[in-house]
């Protein structure tokens, strides 16, 4: 029926939530609202810049790109799940050390697509980096830093 | 001592909120009872208003509304003033250009609020709009300003006299520059309240007291019934100074109609539209060389697109003017600079501020002069090049003992310039498509505000006591992606000798910090720290007398005596002034004297290659080598030369605003290009710090904008480079526009 | 976000015949959402006027990727990513791989869809001249059977195909090419998150030092994906050593009908894409015996 609310069962960071939407909400809206989970950001409501990105069933994807009725059943990580009781995963700090976020609006989906990054190569080139890194747009940072902290990321590091 | 003063790179204090997710950003506060704005606006570029009609099918006694009119109705006072009190918050009776606001909505639910958006139509009689330059500058019809002049400056040094006629060389030429979008990855945006006591707004902001005056003006309430708090701001780089002013206003007069709080979040389709650009610019430039190749005279006519409203356009027509001579000594020198109204949405701030405009046709001048003169392009820089005791062209004498130089020498070396001449030079030769080549450019900055403009802010900073024992510094200076928080807190370690844990830093909320200025002219660090190290040390000095601290003290000691200091009398506060530097003299009306209080000064120099099947350029090496008197934070300090750098090349080469019927066309992250992480190699940066600033903390100097001069002009030279004599002089180079030029070149023979 | 959420449905069914039996019942009605990355856009924008949506998320036997003796079937809902890794894709279908590397980013290849890029039907998508050089076709299905239809017939004007409106696609099938020679090249805006300005693929089969097979896709130079057909004719049956550049350029400026838009200029497609073809028959006349 028009305007109806649908329930939307998925795991979010680790947790089961259970919540009602409208089926074409995008996910990213959900996400920031329904979930009260705001560090996904929206740049430019296009699949574009990159700063809505989460990991939705082990895969890098825009989350303002998916309505949210194509998120049922999902797993899905977004960058209130990388730490760990309030300590920072090593990519974290490897972004802090090496001054891989200034603004910090486009991080959040910066730091998921390297998680997916990494998780799909655990020791990339520096080409490999950036095409991993290439649907993610950073206006602040040229990604020389950016690139930097998922190197030391990628060797145990935090600094580069 | 202190392991984390000046000099040291370390990490940045704000950056855990900014990975976690816990940064909050103006979309991000939850706020129980808080509506939405939006902006209906203008669709021609210029008319007259007849009426406005609110369609069918929308609970219209539902909403909140705002015309000119009830700004009227309530005595408010329509007018956003940066410079001149010219630019409406909304339309009266005449639109004067694409995208202007005409009202505001207000609802709780955004869908029902787009469609009421779109339910709305604003009756127009469209009139002719002007959008060409010259077509403003002949003032057939009137756009605004004088005789659609909003600023006019002429410099002027010596006396050319005979020297055009006799000259062994003079060269012009014509270059131009597009208007560049800030494409902060956070769009703008407001929060606003209205209470008995007052006007509150958060957001996305670069200069709290701008948005504080302005709210003062259209409510005409005291300054401390107005508070202005920024929030962590997702990139601003200019496109935050003015424009979010206007935010404000918008969504407290909602805010104050409705009763409620409102936010108004700009989607990207409409922050590309509606929001201030870089100003294109057109410079026509004359230049006299004696026969080695030495400056005589040089004579630019330089011309910037203001849009419809006076905004800032007269202040980076300033920078531009002063900046337009280059890094170069030339005894004669004629610039006439001119800020022009056109029915366009007005341009304002972006990173450079004019000077990248002005730079750009200086340096590609110079290269194309050489090629004319037939002399190296290194050579001509070396025979003008400024030194100690020049004069610059409104006749400020430099004050550095400058090797401009042995920085070239040095960044051409880093980047292995002369061999790749040779070695390039062997392999266009060949049958390859990809043709290389190199380039550069030398360039300065001047760091501040223009001229009297620090005194006219008169910056206050201050220093107080927490009850926890640590010194909490009070300057609203925002952060916004360079590591303020960070900077300031070294400044603070290094001057009492600290730790930056006992340093903290107070949110930007005009109720709590005083006014130290906005944060743009590359005056944060160098002014703003300085009196932010001054504040400090005045605190110190409190203490000293107040008994509490006696001089060697060890952290523990201090912490212990600001404890004690402040248990017993409340927080003790130290605020510091700005004090105009001793001999810096500086006239308005002739535009002479000392322009700024000084410079930074810098060579690019770049790697292209070009692919002659696509005409596309990659950038296949960039070296930024500056001197910036001295460097607070290196790894920040390099994170700020590497985003500009690659701001610089964006606007080079992809990012071009395309328009139609005076307003942006391309206005989606899909159509205006911005360089992804596949699009750069790494760019390589090299600090000097042989000329500290004696006035800057730790003898630093400004640098946030210096990177986005250099690297168009050495852009276009590599381009030059690689394809042999091609009179490059408009960025962006983008594919289309190079094949254009290569097929004019080969049509000349 | 200036999409038309509140008056969505969303029909989610549980198999292919349910979800042709929404379309034979309102036929023009429901409009299918694979991956979102094209309908997603415009409807966030507030620019696509549908309301009812077909999501075929749980047509979970659409995601297969099935080679066999003769050549390889994908479902409609094989992502680019899918495509890209796949083993058999790569042996020998390497046109097929690059366009999926370049279309957008690996977000956009998570969850982007083949049949999705087909059926929103844009001159300017990435994959569709490799599916013209390897002279793919479409299995078009409705609740009266299925049809196979040859992708080069299946766009027919500017986002027009003959996909018709109680119809799903649901699979591509593209023959094993011979051994031969392989090229692609998209010319986008920037490296990555682009659309293509010109795009060009080619196979070739070569017998002898002899084109014997070729065949050429284009994108983004007309209205629709096309066959560089004028351009194949003259170059059948030459030899490698003696490839007709110039005429090739000739015939290819027959076969293109560019344009100015917000990307691009028509002159700038013309002369690229003549410049690309002729950088793609370099590259075969030096190849070994066409084996790229």
């Amino acid at each position: 029926m028009n305007g109806d609310r649908m329930q939307l069962d998925v795991t979010v960071n680790g947790q089961a939530r259970s919540v009602q939407v409208l089926p074409m909400a995008r996910l990213l809206d959900v996400l920031r609202e329904e979930l009260q989970l705001p560090g996904t950001k929206e740049g430019c409501g296009e699949g574009e810049c990159g700063a809505c990105s989460v990991i939705m069933d082990g895969k890098l994807v825009n989350s303002c790109l998916v309505p949210a009725v194509q998120a049922q059943g999902a797993e899905l990580l977004t960058i209130e799940g990388l730490a760990r009781d309030g300590e920072l995963s090593g990519l974290q700090r490897a972004f802090v050390a090496c001054n891989g976020a200034q603004c910090g609006f486009c991080t959040p989906g910066m730091v998921l697509a390297s998680v997916d990054l990494l998780r799909r190569c655990a020791h990339p080139t520096e080409t490999e980096i950036r095409e991993g890194l290439a649907g993610n747009i950073c206006r602040c940072t040229g990604y020389v830093k950016i690139i930097d902290a998922v190197q030391a990321a990628a060797a145990g590091r935090e600094r580069p | 001592m202190t392991t984390e003063g000046i000099g040291i790179s370390v990490p940045r204090k704000e950056g855990r909120g900014k990975l976690t997710g816990k940064a909050q950003y103006v979309a991000d506060q939850v706020w129980p009872g808080r509506i939405y704005g939006v902006t209906v606006r203008s669709k021609v570029a210029h008319g007259r208003i007849l009426a406005i009609r609110f369609g069918e099918g929308i609970p219209w006694d539902e909403f909140t509304i705002v015309t000119a009119k009830d700004i009227a109705a309530q005595g408010w006072c329509n007018r956003v003033e940066s410079i001149e009190p010219d630019q409406p918050f909304l339309a009266e009776e005449f639109i004067n250009h694409a995208e202007e606001p005409i009202l505001l909505l207000a609802h709780a639910d955004r869908h029902l609020l787009e469609r009421a958006r779109r339910a709305v139509t604003v009756e127009v009689e469209e009139l002719p709009a002007v959008l060409d330059l010259d077509e403003a500058l002949a003032c057939v019809q009137a756009v605004g300003g004088r005789r659609n002049l909003f600023k006019e400056i002429r410099i002027e040094l010596g006396d050319p006299g005979e020297i055009w006629s006799q000259a062994a060389h003079v060269v012009e030429g014509t270059y131009h520059t597009g208007a560049q979008e800030q494409l902060y990855i956070e769009t703008n945006g407001m929060s606003a309240e209205v209470a008995g006591d007052g006007v509150t707004v958060r957001g996305s902001l670069q200069c709290p007291y701008y948005v504080h005056t302005a709210l003062t003006q259209l409510f005409h309430l005291p300054g401390d019934r107005v508070r202005v708090l920024q929030m962590d701001t997702g990139g601003a780089f200019g496109g935050k100074e003015d424009y979010p002013s206007i935010i404000a206003g918008h969504a407290a007069m909602l805010a104050w109609k409705a009763g409620r709080p409102v936010t108004i979040v700009y989607d990207r389709e409409e922050d590309m539209a509606c929001t201030t650009k870089r100003h294109p610019s057109r410079s026509r430039l004359r230049t006299a060389f004696d026969a080695s190749g030495r400056l005589l005279a040089m004579e630019s006519d330089f011309v910037l697109d203001a849009g419809a409203y006076t905004t800032l356009s007269p202040v980076v027509l300033s920078r531009g003017a002063i900046h337009a001579l280059g890094p170069y000594r030339c005894p004669h020198v004629r610039i006439h600079a001119r800020a022009v109204a056109t029915n366009s949405p007005p341009n304002g701030a972006f990173r450079g501020f004019g000077a990248p405009q002005s730079l750009f046709a200086m340096e590609r001048h110079m290269d194309i002069a050489a090629a004319r003169m037939g002399l190296d392009p290194v050579q001509l820089r070396r025979r003008n090049l400024l030194k100690l005791g020049d004069l610059m062209a409104t006749g400020q004498r430099v004050a550095e003992d400058l090797d401009l130089e042995g920085l070239m020498d040095r960044a051409l070396a880093d980047l292995g310039y002369q061999e790749k001449l040779v070695a390039f030079a062997q392999h266009n030769a060949g049958p390859g498509p990809v043709k290389k080549g190199v380039g550069f450019s030398v360039f300065m900055h001047g760091c501040g505000f223009t001229g009297s403009g620090e005194l006219h802010l008169a910056s206050v900073t201050g220093a107080r006591t927490l009850a926890d024992g640590r010194v909490e510094v009070l300057a609203a200076s925002t952060e916004m992606g360079q590591g303020k928080e960070t900077v300031f807190t070294q400044i603070v370690s290094e001057a009492l000798g600290v730790p930056s844990e006992l340093v903290a830093m107070a949110g930007v909320d005009t109720r709590e910090v005083p006014n130290s200025g906005p944060t743009v002219a590359s005056r944060s660090t160098m002014v703003v720290g300085k009196l932010v190290q001054d504040a400090a040390l005045g605190l110190k000095e409190m203490l000293i007398q107040g008994g509490f601290l006696r001089e060697p003290y060890d952290p523990a000691g201090f912490r212990a005596a600001v404890r004690k200091a402040h248990a017993q009398s409340g927080a003790m506060t130290c605020f510091a002034e700005y004090q105009q530097p001793a001999g810096l003299v500086w006239d308005d009306k002739t535009y002479q004297g000392d322009a700024y209080p000084t410079f930074a000064w810098a060579c690019y120099a770049v790697e292209v290659s070009v692919d002659t099947v696509t005409w596309e350029v990659k950038v296949e090496d960039f070296v930024a080598r500056q001197e910036v008197g001295r460097v607070i934070n290196p790894v920040l300090a390099a994170g700020q030369v590497e985003g500009g750098v690659t701001q610089g090349l964006g606007w080079a080469l992809w990012e071009k605003v395309e328009t139609a019927q005076g307003r942006m066309i391309n206005n989606q992250m899909t159509n205006y290009i911005v360089a992804t992480a596949q699009d750069l190699p790494r760019i390589r940066v090299y600090f000097e710090e042989n000329n500290p600033y004696v006035l800057g903390p730790g003898g630093a100097k400004g640098l946030g904008e210096l990177p986005m001069d250099g690297p168009a002009p050495a852009v276009l030279g590599a381009i030059q480079n690689a394809l042999g004599l091609l009179d490059l002089r408009e960025v962006p180079v983008t594919p289309e526009r190079l094949l254009e030029a290569v097929e004019a070149h080969h049509e000349r023979g | 976000m200036r999409g038309n959420v509140p008056d969505c449905t969303v029909k989610v069914p549980g198999s292919l015949a349910e979800a042709l039996a929404t379309l034979a019942q309102e036929p023009g009605r429901w409009r299918p959402l694979a991956g979102g990355t094209d309908l997603m856009v415009p409807f966030a924008a507030g620019r696509l006027a549908d309301t009812h949506f077909l999501s075929l998320q749980r047509l979970d036997a659409l995601r297969a990727i099935e080679p066999d003796d003769e050549g390889i079937t994908f479902g409609a809902l094989v992502t680019y990513t899918d495509l890209r890794r796949h083993p058999y894709v790569q042996r020998h279908l390497p046109n097929l791989v690059q366009s999926a590397k370049v279309t957008g980013a690996v977000a956009i290849q998570n969850r982007g869809t083949l049949g999705g890029n087909l059926v929103n039907g844009s001159p300017a998508a990435d994959t569709p001249p490799s599916l013209l050089a390897y002279g793919a076709q479409v299995e078009l299905a409705g609740t009266g059977g299925a049809r196979w239809v040859p992708y080069e017939a299946f766009h027919t004007g500017y986002k027009q195909t003959v996909l018709a409106q109680e119809e799903l696609l649901t699979r591509i099938r593209v023959a094993r090419p011979a051994p031969g020679f392989h090229f692609y090249r998209k010319v986008g805006t920037r490296a990555a998150q682009a659309v293509a300005k010109v795009c060009l693929a080619l196979y070739a089969r070569v017998e002898d030092g002899v084109v014997r097979d070729c065949r050429i896709g284009l994108g983004s130079v007309a209205p629709v994906p096309l066959r560089a057909r004028s351009v194949e004719a003259v170059l059948l049956d030459r030899a490698l050593d003696a490839l007709p550049l110039s005429e090739a350029r000739a015939a290819l400026m027959a076969d293109i009908s560019p344009i100015d838009d917000i990307r691009s200029t028509a002159r700038y497609r013309r002369i690229v894409a003549g410049n690309v073809l002729v950088q793609a028959l370099t590259e075969l006349a030096t190849s070994l015996n066409g084996c790229s």
